[in-house]
């Protein structure tokens, strides 16, 4: 009997969590591709402009990407030392 | 014009250089000038395959090193005299590859033959990335199952960024091939179906090779499935995907079970 319940098909089919699973880990996987290398390109040459300039914390550079269905955006976020209105003022002159 | 094609696929075991060997001989029987050319360096298998593991002298690494003739290195199938094996070496370690020795034995092979089909190891380092290098076409072997499909996904990104036509900023015409399928398994849904597959990857497909004994017995006794046997289910898929490559259109068939149930009863006994 337990046999032919079985037949019947009272275990559920596995495939489609298969389906699913792979579906979200790609599109996580694909987002990430090339990634490493490119940020960590865009981070060195940020880093070395704004050196030319302002005394910079290389530690206070952050660049990170995040990936969106319709847009994608690129996060640039840099802390620079007080007084850095003073140094720009020296620059100049 | 020649042409270059990768079989590939990131994980081992999914039927690389079987698919290599089939698709090579079933171009040959065509009537194509055929080069297969191992490129797993120090686990050479396709030599095993075809049939010619006491035939080979000299390796793929000598000639990139010079130390053999292309031609010396060539090895013609006894059966199929259209198709020739270029062997990998089974002592040097893959780092012996160079990219320069690689294209420099492809641009060599492009003037003597119609097909180059590069045998890829498994994985994704330097012997991979090196088979699919100068691919202007590339089989993607892939069983109907989770971690195969994710590592076809990554292949396929390399494809479309590490290989010299993707460089150029020209595409390397892609295939899926779809090995160990067991209908059966598909249809109770215990196995991914083809269309998951093809949607998952976004990448057309080649063919259907069957879950079958035949090419066991085939690789067995040295000789690609589309010879030892052209009326197998396997056979007559690798056949119908040769077709395709040379641009035939081909109705795709799903290759379905045709086990009655007292044979299935007793097979499943006698595993």
């Amino acid at each position: 009997m337990m046999n032919l319940l079985r037949l019947l098909g009272s275990r559920t089919a596995s495939a489609p969590v298969a389906r699913e699973r792979l579906q979200i880990l790609l599109a996580h996987e694909r987002g990430l591709r090339g990634q490493p290398e490119l940020l960590g390109l865009l981070r060195a040459e940020i880093l070395a402009v704004v050196s030319r300039h302002v005394v910079l914390d290389p530690e206070k550079v952050i660049v990170r990407m995040d990936r969106g269905k319709n847009v994608s955006t690129l996060e640039v976020d840099i802390e620079v030392p007080n007084g850095f209105e003073r140094s720009i003022a020296a620059a100049a002159t | 014009m020649a042409k270059v094609l990768v079989v590939t696929s990131g994980k081992g075991g999914v039927g690389k250089t079987t698919s290599t060997a089939a698709l090579g001989a079933a171009l040959a029987q065509m009537g194509e000038k055929v080069v297969v050319v191992d490129f797993d360096v120090g686990l050479r298998n396709l030599d095993l395959v075809l049939g010619a593991e006491r035939r080979v002298v000299f390796d793929l690494i000598n000639v990139v090193q010079g130390v053999a003739k292309l031609s010396q290195a060539l090895i013609r199938d006894k059966r199929l005299e259209n198709l020739w094996l270029l062997p990998a070496s089974q002592t040097r370690d893959k780092d012996a590859l160079t990219d320069a020795g690689v294209r420099s034995v492809i641009d060599d092979l492009r003037t003597k033959f119609d097909w180059i089909l590069c045998d890829s190891p498994a994985g994704i380092e330097r012997g991979a990335t090196l088979a699919m290098r100068y691919a202007d076409e590339a089989v993607i072997v892939t069983n109907p199952e989770v971690s195969s499909v994710r590592d076809s996904d990554r292949i396929i990104g390399m494809l479309d960024s590490k290989t010299v036509k993707a460089e150029r900023g020209e595409r390397v015409e892609k295939h899926v091939l779809i090995t160990r399928y067991d209908s059966g398994r598909a249809a109770r849904g215990e196995m991914l179906s083809i269309d998951d597959i093809l949607e998952i990857l976004a990448t057309p497909l080649l063919g259907i090779i069957p879950e079958s004994q035949d090419v066991l017995r085939a690789s067995n006794v040295g000789s690609p499935v589309t010879l030892n046997n052209a009326a197998s289910a396997p056979a007559r898929a690798y056949i119908d995907a040769a077709r395709r490559l040379l641009g035939e259109s081909v109705t795709m068939m799903v290759p379905v079970e045709r086990k009655g149930f007292m044979n299935r009863l007793l097979r499943r006994r006698a595993a």
